[in-house]
């Protein structure tokens, strides 16, 4: 399992090689890359440049979404918007980590929790988030609680698997060991299986936080006044492609932040795994 | 004081033991019995694959037998229980536990308090010479230190019957030396009835009071020998009486080779392609 902290964005081919740089060389590489894609952004769209099948042509430049941008961050509603966007977010991802691990550390040790809870769960995986809008709106009677509702299901899946994943990855000797010393069937859990399970646990959570954010467009498709994903779904019904851009940055540096965040804390609740490769 | 005090005696009753499902089962011990008395120290001595491993898992209750009976001290083994401790080949030490959360195991899941529970491990630390390890992960020591912990970690349940399934197996030989020369030392101020499960000959010679022979699978107990030796015998190795036992058990091992070797069992069943049926 690569989980190189925090280049989930610049994945280089070879993270040995990046890793062997002197960290100034690094961070001037990862600044470089995202220069460079900027560059080409303003070259393509200021020269409207059109290759028959794609074309930049429409696209707003960069300086333009700057300009949106600086009026989004002048603008009283940033921090409203925020406010609702990291709120969803933030509870729809706690649900579906708290449920996701559980269930995932279930049906990863027992077989009966497998038969009876994963078949359901792999017919609703594939089901895209967008899909579930109609449901949640009848089943939720707040469109709050239906927003949460679709960042939860945008988030609880690699949680769910990666938890399973991890639980099944756990040594047979070290539960066995456990019983030995006199650990009880449900005991096990808190002493060996999660701690042994924790780093897939981490990487479940980080992916899962990734989509949370990925969901959020889809889910303040729903209402609201506010949100990042509302009001890039109304920049779009608005025409502003300017602003679009602005939100789509915002919900992508959001996404990232709160991602790395999660590998950070992982990394300092499973302090054994330092050092590892 | 505790329950080391108190050794516990061994008895099989025809015992047999079926591995693997369906086309795949096959039967890695075949009507065991034996009566192994409190306090002995009886090395089980095979080829690979002969089924050792399978009755050791038996008695720590890790495997259910398919027929017969283990008993210990006339109760029957159902489930793992610490008064059975267990010592794998290879350390079964929790990597997000340090040294001394690892030995304290035993003692936290009885419920013992923090404090004591510090004390006692300090303790068993210091009986197996890891003093002033106590802090380190597993990780960051050696096989050896981390097998001395693992020991530990056991001996702190005081358990009435100590199972080791090759537990030096995979260290260098002057590591294993001083293994052994610990354990015995060990055992000197632990009373306890120890199975210990090897494949090698000069370690059983050395260790054992009693070394029984285990045939090819289905492995079934096909010698039972007194080792009559003055201890300590680590001097003896070379001695004439160490080398006719020697001799003795060498004839009994030497069987027509298998085809093709048979995969190591362990005390939690079939080699990992099986694994997956023997859930604890």
């Amino acid at each position: 399992m690569t989980t190189a902290t925090g280049l989930a964005l610049s994945n280089p081919p070879k993270p040995s090689r990046i890793v062997r740089w002197p960290a100034a060389g690094g961070y001037a590489a990862q600044a470089g890359s995202l220069l460079g894609c900027v560059l080409f952004w303003h070259l393509a769209s200021t020269h409207h440049w059109h290759a028959g099948f794609i074309t930049f042509a429409n696209v707003p430049a960069p300086l333009e979404v700057l300009a949106a941008a600086r009026e989004l961050f002048e603008s009283p509603k940033l921090w409203l918007h925020l406010r609702a966007s990291l709120l969803r977010v933030g509870i729809g991802f706690a649900i579906a980590g708290v449920l996701g691990v559980a269930a995932g550390l279930l049906i990863g040790r027992f077989e009966w929790a497998r038969r009876v809870l994963l078949t359901p769960l792999e017919v609703l995986r594939p089901i895209p988030a967008v899909a579930w809008i109609p449901l949640s709106i009848l089943v939720f009677p707040s469109s709050e609680a239906s927003m949460i509702f679709i960042t939860f299901v945008g988030a609880v899946f690699p949680i769910l698997l990666n938890t399973i994943h991890g639980v099944e990855g756990v040594d047979p000797r070290l539960t066995a060991s456990a019983r030995s010393l006199g650990a009880g069937r449900w005991r096990v859990f808190p002493e060996v299986i999660l701690p042994a399970a924790a780093p897939a646990i981490v990487t479940g959570l980080s992916i899962g936080m990734g989509t949370c954010w990925f969901c959020l467009v889809t889910a303040e498709m729903i209402s609201g006044q506010f949100g990042i994903g509302y009001y890039t779904w109304e920049s779009y019904t608005l025409q502003n492609y300017a602003s679009i851009v602005v939100g789509m940055l915002l919900i992508g540096v959001l996404g990232m932040g709160s991602s790395v965040l999660i590998r950070v804390i992982g990394q300092r609740l499973t302090p054994w795994q330092r050092g590892r490769a | 004081m505790s329950a080391s005090d108190h050794p516990a005696a061994i008895r099989l009753r025809q015992l047999s033991i079926r591995l693997g499902l369906g086309s795949a089962a096959f039967e890695a011990v075949q009507n065991v019995s034996l009566d192994i008395e409190p306090g002995q120290f009886v090395c089980l001595l095979g080829p690979s694959g002969c089924g050792k491993s399978t009755l050791l898992g038996a008695l720590a209750g890790h495997l259910t037998p398919a027929s017969g009976q283990a008993l210990l001290d006339g109760e029957r083994v159902a489930g793992p229980h610490p008064e059975r401790g267990l010592v794998f080949q290879h350390h079964t030490l929790f990597p997000w536990k340090t040294v001394a959360q690892n030995v304290a195991f035993g003692l936290k899941m009885k419920g013992v308090d923090a404090a004591t529970r510090q004390r006692q491990a300090e303790e068993f630390i210091d009986l197996v010479g890891l003093t002033g390890f106590a802090r380190h992960y597993p990780g960051q020591l050696s096989g050896g230190m981390q097998q001395r912990v693992e020991i530990a970690r056991v001996l702190i349940n005081h358990p009435r019957v100590l199972l080791m399934d090759e537990p030096f197996g995979a260290l260098d030989a002057l590591t294993r030396l001083k293994m052994q020369e610990l354990l015995l030392e060990i055992r000197e101020r632990i009373r306890t009835t120890v199975l210990f499960v090897t494949h090698d000959i000069d370690e059983a010679l050395l260790l054992a009071d009693r070394v029984l022979i285990m045939s090819p699978r289905p492995g079934r107990i096909i010698e039972d020998l007194p080792v009559d030796l003055p201890r300590p015998r680590f001097a003896a190795a070379g001695s004439a009486r160490f080398a006719s036992l020697k001799q003795h058990c060498l004839a009994l091992l030497r069987y027509d080779e298998p085809a093709t070797s048979l995969p190591r069992l362990t005390p939690l069943g079939a080699p990992p392609a099986h694994q997956l049926q023997f859930a604890i």
